[in-house]
């Protein structure tokens, strides 16, 4: 593990040094667009000059896991599909952060069906689910504000695999 | 122009590299680091990766890429000679017949030799 679990004990210093480390990660999140669906036409307008999610630091999609720290679910996701996503997330390094986006995404949405997954949550963790058929750019921003308000709020050893991928590393 | 003046641009560049020094090591220091069996796979789009790029396969394809270089050649001199036959006259043509009569020479032996069957 890195410096910021050795510097958990030492309450002051963790304290400042989880301040800028949260800082700093909340406005640089690289993404990695997973877009299955109709959604992406949102997620489209949400990174174009519109709504321009540039300005919250995460414009730059990246198309492999290796260099993203930002999964975006966006659409529905079958269950034939569910594994595929599921090896991403695993692939993406650590720490990793995960929106669902749409209803589908977050809740199977109207496909109520035995193809259909009920969620990502199923699947992999995941931090802000964005609702709405699909969502209008603007729930997309605020759902990234509110992502970001809980990278802000992370503890320094929020990130070690006791802790959050004891399920799912 | 003074040597002088170029200073900005080494300012500029130990800052570059200062950067680059500060962020890498930053990220390896603080960076936390989980590594899995799966994280080391290649990345395949989410599918798990099969079999060796490597493939081995029949060498008779060979024998056919080959054969078809050949023929693609010959259409390839066929197209801007028949473009611009009118203005080329007799000698061409002349020329063109002995290249096709060639070519059908070596087409007659390939199928004499059994070049075009597959089994």
């Amino acid at each position: 593990m890195g410096l910021e679990q050795k510097l958990s004990g030492v309450s002051y210093i963790a304290t400042k040094a989880e301040f800028f480390i949260n800082w700093a990660r909340k406005w640089s999140l690289f993404q990695y667009p997973f877009v299955t669906a109709c959604c992406g036409m949102e997620f489209m307008s949400t990174m174009c000059s519109h709504f321009d999610l540039a300005r919250f630091g995460a414009e730059f999609p990246r198309f492999t896991p290796r260099q993203a720290d930002f999964l975006i679910v966006v659409g529905t996701i079958s269950h034939k599909q569910a594994p595929i996503l599921r090896r991403v997330y695993q692939q993406m390094c650590v720490p990793k952060w995960v929106i669902a986006f749409g209803a589908c995404a977050s809740s199977g949405g109207f496909y109520d069906n035995y193809a259909t997954v009920q969620g990502v949550d199923k699947v992999i963790p995941v931090d802000v689910f964005i609702p709405g058929c699909p969502p209008r750019p603007e729930m997309v921003l605020d759902g990234f504000m509110k992502l970001q308000a809980k990278i802000q709020a992370e503890k320094l050893d929020e990130h070690s695999a006791e802790k959050r991928y004891r399920m799912l590393p | 122009m003074q040597t002088v003046d170029y200073a900005p641009i080494l300012v500029m560049m130990g800052l570059a590299g200062f950067l680059v020094v500060f962020f890498y090591l930053g990220s390896v220091l603080l960076g936390p680091k989980l590594i899995t069996k799966i994280k080391l796979e290649p990345f395949e789009c989410g599918h798990p990766s099969q079999g060796n790029p490597q493939k081995r396969f029949a060498v008779k394809f060979y024998a056919i890429a080959i054969l078809f270089l050949l023929f693609d050649i010959e259409a390839v001199f066929l197209y801007p000679w028949a473009v611009s036959f009118g203005s080329l006259g007799l000698f061409a043509l002349i020329e063109m017949a002995i290249f096709l009569a060639m070519l059908i020479l070596v087409f007659a032996y390939v199928w004499v030799k059994g070049g075009l069957e597959w089994d």
